[in-house]
């Protein structure tokens, strides 16, 4: 936790500064940030050894009702359309939940990648709605209540994001230290003497997936209204499959690690894009594979020596 | 007589061809601490399972202070107070010792909430102290997966007894623990026990052990109770000598 | 709903079941004996593809007789098998079947990764065409409607060879017989002398086998009819019926396709 609070205020420091330092960095930075909040929901997943292959399904929860609201023009803001794409991914991660969470292991992968896949069918063919495979467009909301120009709005909406992290961040590291999180590395170890002390972990699983998957909308809604488009592809299992690949390479079950992760991710996809595009998935394939096999801790714990502390 | 705590009643239960519980019975009064021993391989952790809800049997009864519990599950048979440690220790591996024990008090306390630092309980302090009472006051902030059998085993039974349960079950409380540790950590247990008025039933195969801190004692032979009564009467049973204890 | 079309969407639907099944059955057997969902497999059935096209367009171009490419395609599959799956299991597999499921399953996620590229990078993104192997065999006309002889009975008879012939040597043959042990009781078998790492290579190989075949094959029909079903129904959700079965059976009898839920011995 020392070492978290640490590496995430230089973190904090470094990254706040890209707007003025590095300017054309700052809408990568913040899609990477609204990725890494929907990282951050699988990484509380990962605490209980979970793996969810549907992940997309709550990004574009969160990220379709944003752009149903911004076209429906009821001139609603950012600051209120961000907590109204997590409140419908929770209330769908909330209902789902009650048969997700009977399921441990691949077939909670699976029957997570079903549904998500199931969502992803319908975005892309209910073409009246949804706007089919083309998807949507997001005209840019106002950003608390002030109308702003492209480059000022994507320099405040960096801060806001930035700063939503940071909250999110203290909010789920705490609640990763409270006993509903602590269940949570239970559930991974031995539910059977969870069951025994007279625990739901069915529950306390239900929870996590209920905050997982707000943190996955609220992403969903950064992205919907930074890019200014969502598509069926946000549901799509890839998708769901680069959240979990980026939870692994930052540091499995790490909050700060989640971010860490999704930027050098951001940025790698960026530059590899632009001079390897043939090669780019197996870059990624390989350091996963890098990572699985010599670095099970991740990017953030790597410089921090191998043993976690107990504290 | 004493009020009774706990009724098995005839209880039957087969694997395919396996005979696992045919037809067993056994009565628990309060405060009594009764050791099940009988040969290997005979299926005493099964009737701890039928009595804690692991498995069902398909037929007799558990009756737990005067209220059927032989279909629930044991989630709920924990939380109407009955607890339990296991041949091997089923802890969470990944976290300390402390951490093992608050989530325990927790699960007793059911406070469940998500603002409040597990480590910051504010009933923290009692944890601590039976870390005091079982010795493992310096291992608290290790992770259990580094800690050796016969510590885990202590954990085991900690997490059993820190939900304050009226009725005990323990699977052999002293395998794995060295001939040396034995009647420490029985004489600490019993203690235990004593101070909170528990009745304890527990799975033995050591018969000083038995002969100790037992009692009553039940032998378990052909998935029944075969005889049981105080320890001297039961282990100077010639059967039982010979098929049990083995001389 | 009249009856012809009835008949129409089981015919199409055995074809596409029937395609299902051949996939599925190797994703079947290799998670039996491994315990690994393996994420890759889609993009083994690709490659096979594309080897087979490409063998295909080999033997046309060197004028060869069209009758070839059916040899040429069961070659493929062989290469595909061996090759990309033997070194794959040999090189990658082997050293993680310790570690966690979760873990697995992501490493034959980066291997799909991968492979996608080798297959962008071999043969491009343009689409091949072969039907060779389906115009030699003709169609045959059913109810006013064409089908090709190669889709409504090669593959599914295909499939059922495939079915009946693993049935058999997964019941009859001692290397079928080790692979069942191993996929009941891997430590039992173990301790038994059975060398389970190079029944793990068999499997892999074989690229498919048991798990539960005639799971593999009710599934693979279900799906295969559901979705021809909707595609006379309701088109625009043909793609979705899949997933919808998917999760209904997971909701319903996850063991049933897989295995037997795991309960801890305490």
């Amino acid at each position: 936790m020392r070492f978290d609070l640490l590496f995430g205020a230089i973190a904090f420091c470094a990254v706040a500064g890209v707007p003025f330092f590095i300017p054309w960095a700052t809408v990568m930075l913040t899609i990477a940030l609204g990725v890494g909040l929907a990282v951050l929901g699988v990484v509380v997943l990962l605490r209980a050894g979970q793996i969810s292959f549907g992940h997309g399904l709550y990004y574009a929860a969160g990220a379709y009702t944003v752009a149903f609201l911004v076209q429906a023009r009821l001139g609603l803001d950012t600051l209120l359309l961000l907590p109204a794409g997590a409140l419908v991914a929770t209330v769908i991660a909330v209902a789902f939940g009650f048969f997700a969470v009977r399921y441990r292991d691949i077939f909670f992968a699976m029957i997570n990648l079903a549904v998500s896949m199931v969502a992803f069918s319908l975005l892309e063919k209910l073409y009246s709605i949804t706007g089919g495979g083309d998807g949507l467009n997001v005209a840019r909301p106002t950003l608390a209540g002030l109308k702003l120009g492209r480059v000022s709005f994507e320099f405040w909406m960096f801060y806001t994001t930035l700063a939503i992290v940071v909250v999110v961040a203290l909010v789920v590291g705490r609640y990763l230290a409270s006993p509903l999180g602590k269940g949570l590395e239970a559930i991974k170890s031995n539910e059977t003497r969870l069951e025994y002390l007279g625990v739901s972990s069915a529950r306390i699983l239900h929870i996590a997936y209920g905050v997982s998957a707000c943190l996955a909308g609220l992403g969903g809604g950064v992205i919907a209204i930074v890019t200014g488009h969502v598509a069926p592809e946000f549901a799509y299992w890839v998708r769901s499959g680069e959240f979990v690949f980026i939870a692994i390479l930052g540091g499995a079950g790490n909050v700060v690690g989640a971010f860490a992760g999704s930027i050098v991710y951001e940025i790698v996809r960026n530059y590899a894009a632009a001079f390897a595009a043939d090669y780019w998935q197996t870059i990624l394939g390989v350091s996963l594979i890098a990572i699985i096999m010599f670095a099970p801790q991740g990017l953030t714990q790597m410089r921090f020596g191998k043993k976690r502390g107990g504290a | 007589m004493r009020q009774i705590v706990l009724k098995a009643e005839n209880l039957r239960l087969r694997f395919g061809g396996v005979v696992a519980a045919d037809g067993a019975s056994l009565t628990a009064h309060a405060g009594e601490r009764i050791a099940i021993i009988g040969p290997n391989g005979a299926g005493k952790t099964t009737f701890v399972n039928i009595c804690t809800g692991y498995l069902k049997p398909q037929s007799g009864a558990v009756i737990f202070e005067g209220k059927d519990i032989t279909q629930l599950a044991p989630r709920t048979i924990a939380r109407g107070g009955i607890g339990r440690s296991f041949q091997l220790p089923q802890l969470f591996l990944d976290n300390t010792v402390f951490e093992n024990l608050l989530l325990a008090l927790s699960a007793r306390e059911g406070t469940w909430r998500p603002w409040m630092r597990l480590d910051r309980h504010p009933k923290a302090d009692e944890m601590r102290d039976m870390l005091e009472v079982i010795g493992l006051s310096s291992v608290g902030d290790r992770p259990v997966r580094e800690l050796p059998e016969g510590m885990r085993k202590l954990i085991d039974i900690a997490l059993a007894l820190a939900l304050k349960p009226r009725l005990v079950f323990m699977d052999e409380p002293t395998s794995g623990v060295s001939s040396r540790e034995k009647f420490s950590i029985m004489d600490t247990l019993v203690r235990a026990l004593d101070h909170s008025a528990t009745t304890a039933i527990f799975v033995e195969h050591d018969m000083d052990v038995v002969s100790r801190y037992a009692d009553r004692v039940a032998v378990w032979t052909g998935g029944k109770i075969a005889l049981e009564g105080t320890p001297e009467h039961v282990l100077n049973d010639p059967d039982v000598r010979k098929n049990v204890i083995g001389v | 709903m009249s009856l012809d079309i009835i008949l129409l969407a089981m015919l199409d639907g055995l074809s596409y079941g029937a395609q299902v099944f051949l996939v599925a059955v190797g994703l079947s057997l290799i998670f039996g004996v491994l315990r690994i969902v393996n994420v890759a497999h889609g993009s083994f059935y690709a490659i096979g593809a594309y080897v087979a096209a490409s063998l295909g367009i080999w033997i046309a171009t060197a004028g060869w007789s069209p009758w070839l490419s059916y040899p040429a395609m069961l070659v493929a599959a062989i290469l595909v098998g061996v090759i990309v799956g033997g070194l794959l299991e040999a090189t990658l597999l082997r050293r993680i079947y310790g570690k966690e499921q979760v873990l697995q399953l992501l490493v034959t996620f980066a291997v799909f990764m991968i492979l996608e590229d080798v297959q962008k990078v071999t043969w491009g993104v343009k689409p091949y065409f072969v039907n060779t192997p389906l115009s030699l065999l003709g169609t045959v006309n059913v109810l006013g409607i064409n089908y090709s002889v190669y889709q409504l009975a090669v593959i599914p008879l295909v499939a059922l060879c495939v079915l009946l012939g693993l049935r058999f040597i997964l019941r009859y043959t001692r290397i079928g017989r080790i692979v069942t042990a191993v996929t009941e009781d891997r430590e039992a078998s173990m301790a038994m002398g059975v060398d389970s790492s190079r029944v793990y290579l068999f499997t892999f190989m074989a690229g498919a086998g048991l798990g539960q075949i005639e799971g593999a094959a009710v599934a693979a029909l279900m799906i295969g009819l559901g979705r021809s079903i909707a595609v006379y129904l309701a088109p625009e959700f043909d793609v979705l019926m899949p997933y919808l079965i998917m999760f209904v059976v997971l909701l319903f009898k996850p063991q049933g396709l897989f295995s037997t839920l795991q309960t801890r011995k305490v």
